[in-house]
């Protein structure tokens, strides 16, 4: 073959025609255009005129070169032309598959899995064994198999949450003999790479795969100004773009949903790209999820733990007419704490607990009003922390003194004690080591924290166990006891540096974060990780979905510190860990995680992912000198004054084109007037032709089926574009997922929410056989993505006791043309009961919004132009059964649309019988 | 086709008064018609009366006025007569040509025209007839299925047509219908003759649009509606403007013939309604400037 630049010729010698263009010149430039013949009159007066330009006689240059180019191209074409001809060396010998299968793969991990397969394939043809090796697996003996047992296995494959360890084990376990190699690489840097580059190219060829499609990678967001701050790193660092990345977390309903969404602007060559994102704390506090959008990689998510979390602080300090002392107000070193890692709140207390604080810090007041008082327990028995710090009016006041007070922790003897002042004798007492089992055991104690002054506790039986620090004497200074689900704490000193210096040191910083009054500001050290086990809660796969951590082992708090800074590998998969009293997410990409590109020795064969494929050129070439020639037809007819006959016929196609959009103006008024003739079932046009048509023909064949037996009579089924067409004429809605529809736009969202929420109802069908669990397939998890912006209620698999299962049929299977997927539809509340004498519970009022299976239930009802069954379903007998059952769930589903709760009401009807007849 | 063509022209002539034409000359025409001429003469209607003089005959005195008074009056009478109009349309073959399938040949509506106006002109009393000796100029609606007939009728096998001065009445009036594109030395001939006849008259330039235009292009061989005459060129385009410049100087040259002798001259398309050309050509023959 005869290469030139990227195109390769199959018979390069008929170029060599290419030498008789010159002549063909000559030959076409002799003969003129033939002149056109007219009858006129006016000829009288012309006679005697003579022509400007006597050259015009021979064909315009222009002309001719246009013919010469539809010669050329058509010899050319003949010459067999091949763009990108492949002329790989056939190798030899074992063949190794290296995949790096990290989490930045994810992005496009069937394609790898493609490219490997064909790569299999062809090492089939030629015989050679093939392996196939995951870098981030532990490294292990690499076996060479034949390629068809390799193949069936590639499918199965999955890229890791992580990145590889050192790369340098895998050198260690390669077979001696020499193989070639094929490493599909993920494009980042990782340790040891050209070490085993180095090994593997002693053995043979290497050949290096990578991916064009940018890195995108989320660092954990934090906490910063008042504002959440995000940021994002790439690679490699190319042309401006924008990502968005959104916020997801729980809505009051507990289902989880977007709750904020940024987007973040990289610069040209920018690595990096920063947003904030400012939220209300209560938003802020549910986000359990930052991710990309759009993106499928657990680099593109960050889980969140308690670090960005705020609590609601209600600061209430007595003596507020002090103003101008500072320093000596009772409340200005809990700011100093507080302020940095919480959200404050000053007010009343009437005020403050209408908007539910998590913790009310009383400074030095003695008394509250009855309703306050009232109000506080209230709230305390729901769960609130009040911490109460002691003072001159706590000192002199009589609360608590004979009876316990509600919202005091002890007792309180009368008028406190001085110590190691200038008036008493002894020193000032310094602080006695934390109890175990004291939430602040383990804090390290400052010397020169020393109190002078305190309130004292009476004396009582369970003195000893509220109290939870003590001084050196063992005198309580913090008590503690609960109240329903909250609880009470009493700092016996002040909150300011009058009674102690225990407000001026870092201890008091770190008792209150025991006190989860504050959190963290920051990452955790790993000092605070040590000595706990932690327990996954929530794991990320590579694809960035949480996936239940299941039995998992807790794992030691010194091994998860070091993950936190190396990053998450094999043994600590990324995801949510709980120890004691914190939650530590740990996520692939770290804060200071930098995307780093891989780097190859010279002169390795790097490819992009997908080869550029052969693509034979002739049919281009041949089509390409065809319409040079239609061309040359009209600068002929033009050249020769021919063209003006046709250019009217042009101008009547034109307005024919300009009236049709017309037609399609008018088309919404005919489709309100379509939609609303009869009932018409509706289904989402996908954009897959083959879908459409099934689903369309699916809907036709349920309409004769409806029309047959029951008294519901549709008219002809629709095909609706959401993002056209109006829902509201639909009461239930078909909805075939298939992987390429793209999602809809926001408008389309919230015309779908309005569908639901308005009683329609979509039944998804994702026509995979729900082969292994929902989200499993393509079309599983385009549902998913399908499904995330819409209002659906939680769901649960079809009770055997659901109302679909008795509208119209009685029935326990819902097959489509696959048997027995399993079928998701609005969870029954929690409280739903069977009542005695009824055959079933009295679950959910309304209709379900959704219904989600995977049966392919059109394909079952599809029907031809004549009603009989376009596809097979089954074999033989058990298989029209099968349709049958299909056609009866899709009987029910319609009466369930229909007719609402009017079916599950029926129940009663027994019931109400017996109740008229007495 | 002489029924259809009569048929049209009444309807076009329908629509406008009757055309009075008015004698400019009385010497020797002296046909009576019904037509008024504010002058003493011969006709039906009376004029005025006038003490008799010596010479009246005695036949001529109106006895009844003038025993009213103790002259004699003599009764004169209103002198009417009627003009001789002569329509010449052109039957060369160069009238046969139509730019588009639209619009119809420039012959048809020069005889269309012409006829038109020999309605009207025949129902103001006129006496009308063609050039030529076929049909001299006659009063009454008799007249129109003749000229209908022979206008129907007249085909030549000349390319273009040259106006003959035969047939005319003097001091009558004339219309001659042409495209005037063959050689105008003809014409100039016919119209200086006819002007020392003292013919006054109207030429009508019948043109069809695309002779106007010219909207041509490329290599085109033209030729004459019979082909006796042919012209080849490569780029008919570039032809356009000179044609159109020597379109002008004929026209340019018509006008200034009719100057000469005192006749109008006007151009009328084919893609433009008959009516108006009607009317001027009715103008033309009324005003008599």
């Amino acid at each position: 073959m005869f290469i030139l630049g990227p195109i390769g010729f199959a018979t390069p010698a008929l170029l060599l025609g290419l030498i008789a263009l010159p002549v063909l010149w000559l030959l076409l430039r002799a003969v003129p255009p033939a002149p056109i013949r007219r009858r006129f009159p006016g000829v009288a007066l012309m006679l005697g005129l003579q022509d400007d330009e006597a050259e015009t006689d021979k064909t315009p240059w222009w002309l001719l070169l246009l013919r010469m180019a539809a010669i050329a191209a058509a010899i050319v074409a003949f010459a067999g032309p091949v763009l990108n001809p492949q002329e790989r060396q056939p190798g030899t010998g074992p063949l190794l598959i290296a995949l790096d299968a990290t989490w930045a793969d994810a992005r496009d991990w069937p394609r790898r899995i493609d490219r490997a397969a064909a790569l299999v394939e062809e090492a089939g043809r030629e015989g050679r064994p093939v392996a196939v090796v995951r870098l981030t697996d532990a490294p292990s003996e690499v076996a060479f198999q034949a390629a068809d047992a390799v193949a069936g296995r590639l499918a199965a494959l999955a890229p890791q949450a992580w990145s590889p360890g050192d790369l340098l084990a895998w050198a260690a376990v390669l077979p001696a003999d020499a193989f070639d190699t094929f490493w599909l690489s993920d494009g980042l840097a990782h340790p040891g790479r050209e070490a085993l580059m180095a090994a593997l190219s002693a053995k043979g060829d290497v050949t290096v795969f990578e991916s064009p499609r940018p890195v995108f990678a989320l660092h954990p967001p934090t906490f910063a100004d008042g504002a959440v701050q995000v940021k994002v790193s790439r690679l490699p660092a190319a042309d401006p773009v924008s990502v968005e990345v959104s916020a997801r977390g729980p809505d009051p309903a507990g289902i989880e949903r977007e709750l904020a969404r940024v987007p973040v602007e990289f610069g040209l060559g920018a690595a990096q790209g920063n947003a904030t994102l400012e939220l209300p704390p209560e938003l802020r506090n549910r986000i359990t999820r930052f991710e990309i959008a759009g993106l499928r990689s657990a680099g593109a998510v960050s889980l969140t733990d308690d670090s960005l979390k705020r609590r609601k602080v209600a600061l209430i300090g007595g003596q507020a007419d002090r103003e101008g002392l500072q320093l000596l107000s009772p409340t200005h070193y809990l700011r100093q704490a507080l302020e940095p890692v919480a959200d404050l709140m000053e007010g009343s207390l009437t005020d403050l607990l209408l908007a539910s604080p998590d913790v009310v810090i009383l400074a030095d007041v003695a008394r509250l009003s009855q309703t306050d008082t009232d109000a506080m327990l209230d709230w305390l028995d729901g769960g609130g922390l009040l911490l109460r710090f002691a003072g001159p009016t706590l000192a002199a006041s009589d609360v608590s003194r004979i009876d316990e007070d509600p919202l005091m922790p002890v007792r309180l003897r009368e008028g406190g004690r001085t110590v190691g002042g200038a008036m008493s004798w002894g020193e000032p007492k310094a602080l006695a080591p934390f109890p175990e089992g004291s939430p602040f055991h383990g804090l390290p104690l400052p010397e020169e924290v020393t109190v002078t002054a305190q309130v004292l506790a009476q004396p009582d039986p369970d003195l000893a166990t509220r109290t939870i620090a003590a001084l050196a004497d063992g005198t309580p200074l913090v008590t503690r006891k609960a109240v329903g689900q909250g609880q009470v704490v009493l700092v016996h000193v002040t909150a300011n540096a009058e009674w102690s210096n225990l407000p001026l040191s870092v201890l008091f910083v770190q008792m209150l974060e025991r006190l989860a009054i504050s959190t963290r500001p920051a990452a955790p050290e790993a000092g605070d990780l040590a000595g706990q086990t932690w327990v996954a809660q929530t794991l990320l796969d590579a694809y960035g979905q949480p996936q239940d951590a299941g039995e998992m082992s807790g794992v030691p708090g010194e091994s998860l510190a070091t993950a936190m800074t190396s990053g998450p590998g094999p043994d600590l998969p990324p995801g949510l860990y709980a120890g004691a009293d914190r939650r530590v997410a740990l996520n692939v990409v770290g804060a200071d995680t930098v995307l780093a590109p891989a780097v190859w020795p010279q002169g390795t064969l790097i490819e992009g992912l997908e080869a550029p494929p052969e693509q034979a050129l002739k049919g281009a070439f041949l089509t390409g000198g065809l319409i040079l020639l239609m061309l040359d037809i009209l600068a002929a007819l033009w050249v020769s004054g021919r063209l003006a006959g046709l250019a009217r016929g042009a101008a009547v196609v034109a307005a024919l084109a300009l009236i049709a959009p017309d037609a399609q103006a008018q088309e919404g008024d005919d489709f309100a007037l379509q939609a609303t003739t009869g009932l018409v079932l509706a289904h989402v046009l996908t954009g897959n032709a083959q879908v459409d048509d099934v689903a369309q023909r699916g809907l036709t064949g349920l309409g004769d089926v409806l029309w047959a037996r029951t008294s519901v009579e549709p008219a002809a089924p629709i095909g609706v574009d959401i993002e056209r067409d109006a829902l509201v004429f639909f009461p239930f809605l078909y909805w075939p997922v298939t992987e390429s529809q793209p999602l809809p736009s926001a408008a389309a969202y919230a015309k779908l929410n309005d569908y639901l929420r308005t009683g329609g109802m979509i039944l998804f069908d994702t026509r995979d056989g729900d082969m292994a669990a929902m989200g499993a397939t393509p079309e599983g998890r385009h549902l998913q993505r399908l499904a995330a912006g819409l209002n659906i209620p939680p769901l649960e698999p079809i009770p055997q006791d659901h109302v679909l299962t008795r509208t119209f049929y009685l029935l326990q299977e819902f097959p489509g043309r696959h048997g027995r997927g399993s079928l998701w539809v609005e969870a029954a509340p929690p409280d739903a009961e069977q009542v005695e004498g009824m055959p079933f519970r009295n679950l959910n009022d309304g209709v379900t919004p959704v219904v989600i299976g995977g049966n392919d239930w059109a394909s079952a009802w599809a029907v031809n132009d004549s009603g009989a069954p376009l596809l097979p379903v089954g074999r033989g007998f058990a298989g029209e059964r099968q349709r049958e059952m299909a056609y009866r769930f899709g009987v029910n589903i319609i009466m369930h649309v229909l007719t609402g709760n009017y079916k599950s009401d029926q129940v009663h009807v027994p019931a109400l019988l017996e109740r008229l007849g007495q | 086709m002489s029924l259809s063509l009569q048929s049209r022209a009444e309807a076009l002539g329908q629509s406008l008064p009757p055309l009075m034409a008015e004698a400019e000359l009385l010497a020797a025409n002296v046909m009576l018609g019904e037509h008024g001429r504010r002058r003493a003469g011969q006709g039906d209607e009376f004029w005025q009366y006038r003490p008799a003089h010596a010479g009246d005959s005695a036949r001529m005195i109106d006895w009844r006025r003038s025993a009213r008074s103790d002259t004699h009056f003599v009764r004169e009478r209103e002198w009417q007569a009627a003009q001789s109009v002569t329509l010449w349309v052109d039957p060369a073959k160069s009238m046969t040509f139509s730019g588009d399938k639209s619009r119809p040949a420039k012959a048809d509506r020069a005889r269309l025209l012409a006829l038109a106006l020999a309605v009207l002109l025949l129902r103001a009393g006129e006496r009308v007839g063609l050039a030529g000796d076929a049909a001299p100029p006659r009063p009454g609606r008799a007249q129109i299925m003749k000229l209908a007939a022979l206008l129907s009728g007249a085909e030549d096998a000349q390319e273009y047509g040259v106006p003959t001065a035969s047939g005319m009445v003097s001091h009558g009036r004339a219309v001659f219908l042409s495209d005037f594109l063959g050689d105008i030395a003809g014409v100039e001939a016919t119209l200086t003759a006819a002007a020392d006849r003292g013919v006054r008259g109207a030429l009508i330039q019948v043109l069809d649009p695309a002779e106007e235009d010219f909207p041509f292009a490329g290599r085109t061989i033209f030729e004459s509606m019979g082909g006796g005459m042919r012209h080849e060129t490569q780029q008919a385009g570039d032809l356009r403007d000179r044609y159109l410049a020597r379109l002008a100087e004929r026209k340019d040259r018509l006008v200034q013939l009719g100057r000469a002798v005192g006749w109008h001259v006007s151009t009328h398309h084919t893609g433009q309604p008959a009516q108006s050309a009607l009317l001027w050509a009715y103008r033309a023959l009324q005003g008599g400037r």
